[in-house]
C-alpha cells in the first residue's frame, strides 16, 4: 500500500488530536489514572496519563521531560574527545552502543577512517553491548508479566558479558574506550579466548529464556495478539529496531548502510516477525541476542592483527561541515547529526535516539486495550528513559 | 477438661486464644521463612537473607521489628475509620476459620458437639476478608488501590465457587461436614478391603484437590492469580496506602490465609493429624498430631510458593473466564460423578 506524505501527515495529525491530553482528575467519562513518573512498570521517569473506563483505556498520553538532562546542549561547551564519557550515559544499558554513531559521524567529517582491527574491536563491543542490554529486556519482561525468576537468571548471565567489558576498558556499564581514530587501548591476552566462552554461556541462556520465559502458556496468553501494530503504522510513527522488525518490516542498519564497522564481514540474520504484537517483539530480541553471540564469536575468530589507531593530530580539531551517522543499536536507531566550525568542540549536535520515536506509537497502540496489557505493551516496546530524554 | 486437666472455663479460654495465636503465627512464619525467604532464594540462584541470626533465621523478626518502627501514615483523604479496620478484619478472618482446624483427637478449639457444621464455616468466614479487602482498597483514596480492591473482590468471589464446590466431594465422600470426622472417616477407611494406609482423599478426590489448589491460588491472590496485588500494574493494589503495623497485618493475614488453607486442604485430603501406623485414639496424637498437621501444611505450602514464583501473571478476565467456564463446570462434574460412585459402591 503506497501512501503520499501529505496522507501520511494528515493521518498522524488526526491520531495524535484523538489522543490529546486532558489532565483533568475526573471527568464524566471515566477515571485519569496517571501512571508514573514513579511506577515499577516505567523504568524510570515516564509518566502516563490514561483515562479508564473501568480497565478498558479510552485514551492515553505519555509525558516525557522528567529526566531531562541537556545533553545537546552540553556537548557544544565539550571537546571532540569529552563527548564520548557525556554520550554514554543516554542509553545505559549499552553504553559503548552510544559512542558508536558520534565517533563515526566525527571520522567521517575528519575524513579518518580507523583501523582494521579497530573497526573489529569497535563492532565487538557494540555488540556485546547489545547482548548486556537484550539480556536486560528479557528479564524485565518476566517481571513486567508478573515472573520475578527470569530477572535473577538474566541478571546473573548478564554479569559475564559486563565482566569482559570491564576487563578490557575497565568501565562496567560506561566504557568510554572509543577514540577519534580507533581505540584507546588493546585488548589483554586471553581476551579472546575468554569472550567466545562467556558467548556460549549466553546462547545457553537464550535458551533457557526461550524455554522459561517464551514457553510459558500463560506468558504467551498475556502476549499474543496484545498490542497489535501493523508494518505501515509502525514506519509512519518512525519505530525502529526491534519493534520494526517484529511487525514485518525488514529492515536493520548493520547490512543496509555501508558504514566503517566490520558488520560487512560478518555473517548473521535479520530476524522478523510478522505477527507485530508484543509476543513477537519479545521473540524478536531474543533470536537477536543470538545473532549478536553468533557475530561477537564470528569477529573474534577472525580478528586481524595491526594498529588499533590512526593517524590522528593531538588535538582534534574539526573541519567545518555536518555529518550525520546512525547506527543500528538494542533499541533501534540513533543518529548523530553534527554540525562543526572547525573548533575544538561540535557547534551544534543532535542526537536521534530510537526510544523517543519508539514511545511516539503509545497513545495509538494503547487505546482500547485492558490495564494489564498497558505494562506489557509498555515493557515490549522496550524504552529506557535516558534515551527519551537525553 | 483439657489435657486431662480440671480448669476453669476463663482459664480454658486462654488457653485457647493463645492456642489459636500460636497456630495463626507459627505456621505463618515457618512459611515465610522457609518459602519466601529461602526456597525461593534458592530457586532465583540467590542465598536469601544470611545476616540475622544463623542462616538469616531472625530475619522474620527484624522484619517485624522494622514494621512496627515505621509511622503511622494515614492518607489525608482516607476514610480514617475504615482504612483502619480494614487489616483487623483481614485477621479476624484467619483466627476465625483456624477456629475449626482439628490438631488432634482432643487438639479443637470448639467441641464437636456445639460445632458439626465444620468446613461449611471455614468457607463461610474466609469469605468476610473479602470484605476487608474492599474496605482497603475503597477507604485509601487511591485510584490504583480502588483497582486492586474492586479486582480483588471480583476474583476471591469468582474463585469462592470453585473452593466451595470442590470441598463437596469431599463431603459427599466422607458423609459429614465436621472436619474431625472427615479425619477419622480417611483414617479408617478402605482401599477395596485393604485398610493399610486408610483412604486418605487425595486417592479418590484427585480432581477435587487440583480444582481446590488452583482456586486456593486465586484465593491467596498468588501468582498466576495476583493481580490484586501486583506490583508492575497496581503498584501493590489494595494495601497500597499501608504502612508499618497495618501493612505488617496484611502480611501476616496472607501468610496466615495460606497457613490456614495449607492445613484444610491437608485434612481434607491427605488425611490430616493422622498418619498411617499411628493410633488414632491415644493421647500421644495431642502432641505428634500438630506436628504431623504442621508436615502436610509444608506440602502444600510448598506447591503453593513454587507456583507463585514460577509462573507469570495471567489477566483480570482471563482468570474470570477460566473459573467460570471451565472451574465451575469441572467441580460440578466431580460432584456428580462422587455422588454416583458413592451410591454405586
Amino acid at each position: 500500500m503506497t501512501v503520499t506524505e501529505s496522507e501520511q501527515l494528515a493521518y498522524v495529525a488526526a491520531k495524535a488530536a484523538d489522543a490529546r491530553v486532558n489532565v483533568e482528575l475526573e471527568t464524566d467519562e471515566g477515571m485519569t489514572l496517571n501512571i508514573g513518573p514513579q511506577h515499577p512498570a516505567t523504568h524510570g521517569t515516564l509518566r502516563i496519563v490514561a483515562k479508564l473506563d473501568g480497565e478498558q483505556v479510552l485514551w492515553v498520553e505519555p509525558i516525557m521531560g522528567y529526566m531531562h538532562r541537556g545533553y545537546e546542549k552540553l556537548v557544544e561547551v565539550r571537546t571532540y574527545p569529552q563527548v564520548t564519557t557525556l554520550v554514554n550515559r543516554i542509553d545505559w544499558l549499552a553504553a559503548s552502543c552510544n559512542e558508536t554513531p558520534f565517533i563515526l559521524a566525527t571520522e567521517q567529517l575528519m575524513g579518518v577512517e580507523a583501523p582494521l582491527r579497530a573497526q573489529y574491536l569497535r563492532t565487538i563491543f557494540h555488540e556485546m553491548g547489545r547482548i548486556a542490554h537484550l539480556t536486560m529486556f528479557l528479564g524485565d519482561m518476566g517481571v513486567q508479566i508478573g515472573a520475578l525468576t527470569p530477572m535473577f537468571y538474566a541478571m546473573r548471565d548478564r554479569e559475564f558479558v559486563l565482566n569482559q567489558t570491564e576487563s578490557v576498558s575497565g568501565g562496567r556499564f560506561h566504557p568510554n574506550f572509543n577514540r577519534i581514530g580507533g581505540l584507546k587501548d588493546d585488548i589483554p591476552k586471553g581476551w579472546l579466548e575468554e569472550t567466545i566462552r562467556v558467548m556460549r554461556k549466553m546462547e545457553a541462556f537464550c535458551d533457557q529464556m526461550e524455554n522459561l520465559l517464551l514457553g510459558n502458556e500463560i506468558f504467551e496468553q498475556r502476549t499474543r495478539g496484545i498490542g497489535i501494530i501493523p508494518a505501515e503504522i509502525a514506519q509512519q510513527y518512525g519505530l525502529s529496531g526491534a519493534n520494526l522488525r517484529a511487525s514485518g518490516v525488514d529492515w536493520d542498519l548493520r547490512r543496509d548502510v555501508d558504514s566503517p564497522m566490520a558488520w560487512k564481514h560478518a555473517d548473521f540474520d535479520v530476524i522478523t516477525h510478522t505477527d507485530g504484537d508484543c509476543y513477537a517483539r519479545t521473540w524478536v530480541r531474543l533470536q537477536e541476542t543470538r545473532e549478536a553471540c553468533k557475530i561477537v564469536t564470528q569477529l573474534c575468530e577472525d580478528l586481524p592483527s595491526g594498529p588499533i589507531m590512526a593517524k590522528v593530530p593531538r588535538i582534534i580539531k574539526v573541519p567545518a561541515g555536518e555529518a550525520y551517522v546512525a547506527t543500528e543499536n538494542p533499541l533501534g536507531e540513533m543518529g548523530y547529526y553534527v554540525v562543526s566550525q572547525g573548533d575544538l568542540g561540535p557547534f551544534r549536535v543532535k542526537i536521534r535516539t530510537a526510544s523517543f520515536h519508539n514511545i511516539s506509537i503509545v497513545p495509538w497502540v494503547l487505546r482500547g486495550v485492558y490495564v494489564p496489557d498497558i505494562i506489557s505493551i509498555l515493557g515490549s516496546l522496550y524504552f529506557i528513559l535516558g534515551d527519551i530524554d537525553r | 477438661m483439657m489435657f486431662g486437666l480440671e480448669l476453669a472455663y476463663w482459664q480454658e479460654s486462654i488457653l485457647r486464644s493463645l492456642g489459636v495465636l500460636v497456630a495463626v503465627l507459627l505456621p505463618a512464619g515457618t512459611f515465610v521463612y522457609v518459602f519466601l525467604f529461602k526456597m525461593v532464594s534458592f530457586m532465583q540462584n540467590r542465598l536469601g537473607p544470611m545476616e540475622a541470626g544463623p542462616y538469616g533465621s531472625m530475619q522474620l523478626l527484624a522484619e517485624v521489628g522494622k514494621a512496627l518502627q515505621k509511622e503511622d501514615l494515614v492518607p489525608d483523604k482516607a476514610d480514617r475509620t475504615l482504612f483502619k479496620l480494614a487489616p483487623y478484619l483481614v485477621v479476624a478472618t484467619v483466627l476465625l476459620t483456624y477456629v475449626a482446624i482439628p490438631f488432634g483427637p482432643d487438639m479443637v478449639f470448639i467441641d464437636n458437639e456445639f460445632f458439626g457444621t465444620g468446613i461449611f464455616y471455614v468457607m463461610a468466614v474466609s469469605s468476610i476478608s473479602v470484605i476487608g479487602i474492599i474496605l482497603a482498597g475503597w477507604s485509601s483514596a487511591s485510584k490504583y488501590a480502588l483497582l486492586g480492591g474492586i479486582r480483588a473482590a471480583g476474583q476471591l468471589i469468582a474463585y469462592e465457587l470453585p473452593l466451595v464446590l470442590s470441598v463437596i466431594g469431599v463431603v459427599i465422600q466422607a458423609g459429614t461436614l465436621d472436619l474431625q470426622r472427615i479425619v477419622i472417616a480417611q483414617a479408617t477407611g478402605e482401599i477395596f478391603g485393604w485398610g493399610g494406609i486408610g483412604n486418605p482423599f487425595i486417592l479418590t478426590q484427585f480432581i477435587g484437590l487440583l480444582i481446590f489448589m488452583i482456586a486456593l491460588q486465586a484465593e491467596l491472590a498468588q501468582t498466576p492469580f495476583d493481580m490484586p496485588v501486583a506490583e508492575s500494574e497496581v503498584v501493590g493494589g489494595y494495601h497500597v496506602e499501608y504502612t508499618g503495623l497495618r501493612f505488617l497485618l496484611f502480611f501476616i493475614g496472607e501468610f496466615a490465609t495460606a497457613g490456614a488453607f495449607a492445613a484444610i486442604a491437608a485434612t481434607l485430603f491427605l488425611g490430616g493429624w493422622w498418619l498411617p501406623g499411628l493410633d488414632l485414639e491415644a493421647s500421644y496424637m495431642n502432641v505428634v498430631g500438630p506436628l504431623v498437621l504442621l508436615g502436610k501444611m509444608m506440602i502444600f505450602g510448598g506447591i503453593i510458593f513454587f507456583i507463585r514464583f514460577s509462573y507469570p501473571r495471567l489477566r483480570e478476565d482471563q482468570l474470570q473466564r477460566f473459573a467460570w467456564k471451565f472451574l465451575i463446570p469441572l467441580a460440578l462434574v466431580n460432584i456428580t460423578a462422587t455422588a454416583i460412585l458413592k451410591v454405586v459402591f
